[in-house]
């Protein structure tokens, strides 16, 4: 007990320390630094800490694309709902798709109607599934980056070795670095810096960055998802800014390396080849989705039983200003839809809807300015 | 008995409900009231008495260190005792699915029969249905409470102000993360079971002890969170409570960080969160910690002038961030 006060009371003055040198390192700019973190694990992170009550008033942390379900096009949520409706289909999916809007309707609707819709938390579970139901076709919604693309890729390559006919993936997972890109070209997007992903970097290896030095010539810092990682990574941002220098760094090597991990690439592209796909607020983005090749076509539910869906234009949501939270150049509160017409149970917009989203997160914490007695 | 499982005749009132009612339930529940058999039960009670209903669905119906039983009983118990009342009797009616295995509802009224008697509470009348095949989930238990207010008890919302301490009994989600794991194949500790237990004597040694109890309440579905922001909301009041301070046990933790929950959503079933005046804090943590169910009763927080109607929580690093209502449904049939 007394090494843990003790782990905790150094926490906080090393945060204080941190938080003092990110502020004497940045104040004499005389302007805003904005950060932009990719990943919607750090958002959470973030505002969980209370991190932005903590930094000084010239950081401004946004977010960024890196949640999976805010960035799956409602063409892509209506064909799950489709599937799900047909008979003898039995939909595995992790929780947080059920209750993100396609153009119509949910999946949690279609499973209040009947389908048979299962949570689970991981590909592999759909595995198990598919061996229990073998009069079912079972389909695992793919969504996900990096981080989720090898398992899924594992649980393909599991299914053909054990002879498995009835297990399909139904394929919408996307690369974070081609996305990032698309936020630099745009002259809209105004930021210093990247909080990289640690998650994603695990697999692909920190050097899987260096282009934001190299072609656009913007730092960036694999961080990990403690506070006080995120703020030392805060912290090497600032100097870099400081100092007028590019460099991508590593401020999570316990666990990431600059290959990333070799075996995980493999299954990843073993299974899957990139191309251009569409992302909810941000358009087709070239080279930024996984589709699975030839040789495992029998896996992809799209190609082995194809599915037409009618995306309906939805008046509530061309209000939704999604696309520009994903890409840093608005927070949450300037969108006319939030907290208002779009909340947590009736949401809207995907960014409103996963625990990782940025307006989910905007609207559960407060805004991250909470100050008590203020 | 010569049936193994459940069938729609158990429940249709003749013959067959008779020989379920001699064979299984009496000999697990009866008491010289429920021997009566009349079509509701006469007891004597007196002064000022309080009533509550719960139903329970929980999914798995067995778990580690209980059942869907356990849980009609203690979930009742409590709630009574969370309006400062004493259950004395309580009502059992259960929703049985045809086909569920009589060796099964031998195992929950064993649990109901064992939570009663840690309660002191005597299950007085009751009422068995049986819905087809797929229209049920194996069993569902309804019970009904009454019990006797204690003198000189004034628990209400409205008594809460600004000052007052949080104290909460000991460590919090050790029954939710049990059935999440049962549910999700994740192997467990032994020390992490279900924390069901009737809160009633812990209870009554707080309220002999002190009647500067403003408040108490049992953090079930929705966890602290909510218990908190409901109680800010009713009351008017801010609450600030410490990260550093909630009492979480470490595998618990590893758990929600699996799942993606926070500890302060989770439900439990044998812990209470009181509020209470400042000058009696002591007092009544020295009463609870004597208990075996308060052994680890602590203070998380206190109540405030600022930030009516919210819940606030300093973090580790000295940040304070806001406690939000649980949305619900993230966690379906935990009790």
């Amino acid at each position: 007990m007394e090494t843990n006060e003790t782990h905790k009371v150094s926490d906080r003055a090393l945060a204080g320390k941190l938080v003092e040198e990110i502020d004497r390192l940045t104040r004499p700019l005389g302007r805003k630094v904005r950060y932009m973190e990719v990943c919607g694990t750090h958002t959470v992170s973030i505002f969980r800490a209370g991190l932005r009550q903590l930094l000084p008033p010239q950081i401004e942390l946004v977010s960024g694309p890196g949640c999976p379900v805010c960035v799956t096009p409602d063409s892509y949520m209506d064909k799950a709902i489709a599937y799900a409706k047909e008979l003898d289909t039995i939909i595995a999916t992790f929780g947080d798709m059920l209750k993100v809007p396609g153009s119509e309707s949910s999946l949690s609707e279609a499973m209040a109607a009947g389908a048979d819709i299962r949570v689970v938390y991981s590909p592999l579970d759909s595995l198990k599934i598919a061996k229990e139901n073998p009069n079912k076709t079972v389909i695992f919604l793919a969504v996900g980056f990096e981080t989720t693309a090898p398992t899924a890729a594992a649980a393909v390559i599991a299914a053909k070795r054990a002879g498995l006919k009835n297990l399909f993936m139904l394929s919408a997972q996307k690369l974070i670095p081609p996305a990032m890109k698309l936020l630099l070209d745009d002259e809209r997007t105004n930021v210093d810096g990247f909080l990289l992903p640690g998650h994603v970097a695990v697999v692909t290896g920190s050097d899987a960055f260096l282009f934001l030095a190299r072609d656009y010539h913007k730092p960036g810092v694999v961080a990990g998802f403690e506070a006080v990682e995120i703020l030392r990574a805060i912290y090497r941002l600032a100097q870099m800014t400081t100092a007028g220098e590019a460099r991508v760094e590593n401020e999570y090597d316990k666990v990431v390396s600059r290959e990333g991990n070799g075996a995980a690439q493999r299954a990843m592209y073993d299974v899957y080849e990139a191309v251009d796909t569409p992302w909810r607020g941000l358009g087709d983005i070239p080279a930024s989705g996984l589709r699975m090749r030839d040789e495992w076509q029998s896996f992809d539910i799209e190609r082995v039983r194809p599915i037409e869906v009618n995306v309906k234009p939805n008046k509530a949501k061309s209000l939704c200003r999604c696309g520009e939270v994903l890409k840093g150049q608005i927070v949450p509160q300037e969108c006319p839809l939030f907290a208002k017409a779009c909340v947590p149970e009736h949401a809207i917009g995907p960014c409103m809807v996963s625990v990782e989203g940025v307006c989910a997160a905007h609207y559960k914490y407060g805004g991250g300015k909470f100050k008590y007695g203020a | 008995m010569a049936h193994d499982v459940i069938e729609m005749a158990h429940g249709a009132g003749g013959r067959m409900g008779g020989e379920l009612m001699r064979e299984v339930i009496f000999p697990a529940i009866g008491n010289d009231i429920l021997a009566e058999m009349h079509d509701g039960a006469h007891v004597n009670v007196s002064g000022n008495i309080a009533m509550t209903t719960d139903s329970y669905v929980v999914k798995p119906i067995f778990f580690r260190g209980g059942s869907i039983g356990r849980l009609a009983v203690c979930g009742t118990v409590n709630d009574l005792a969370m309006t400062g009342a004493m259950a004395r009797y309580l009502t059992l009616a259960l929703i049985l699915e045809e086909g569920f295995p009589i060796d099964e509802l031998r195992r929950v009224l064993a649990d109901v029969r064992k939570a009663a008697d840690e309660a002191d509470v005597k299950i007085v009348t009751g009422d068995t249905k049986v819905v087809g095949r797929g229209a049920g989930d194996g069993i569902y238990i309804n019970t009904a409470g009454v019990g006797d207010i204690v003198d000189g008890a004034d628990i209400a919302p409205k008594n809460i102000r600004a000052g007052m301490d949080i104290i909460v009994s000991g460590y919090l989600g050790d029954h939710a993360a049990t059935i999440m794991a049962a549910r999700h194949g994740i192997s467990l500790p032994e020390s992490i079971k279900t924390d069901a237990a009737p809160l009633k004597s812990l209870v009554a040694s707080m309220l002999a002890t002190s009647k500067n109890i403003a408040v108490m309440r049992d953090p079930t579905r929705g966890g602290v969170a909510a218990v908190l922001n409901e109680l800010a909301g009713q009351a008017g009041v801010g609450m600030l409570i410490d990260e550093d301070k909630l009492p979480v046990r470490e595998e618990v933790r590893g758990v929600c960080d699996l799942l993606g929950f926070d500890p302060l959503n989770l439900a439990n079933e044998g812990k209470l969160i009181a509020i209470v005046k400042r000058e009696d804090t002591e007092k009544i943590l020295a009463a609870m910690r004597n208990h075996p169910l308060g052994e680890h009763a602590t203070v998380i927080g206190t109540t405030t002038k600022e930030g009516a109607g919210e819940v606030g929580l300093r973090t580790p690093l000295g940040s304070i961030r806001m406690v939000e209502m649980p949305m619900g449904g993230l966690v379906p049939r935990i009790c």
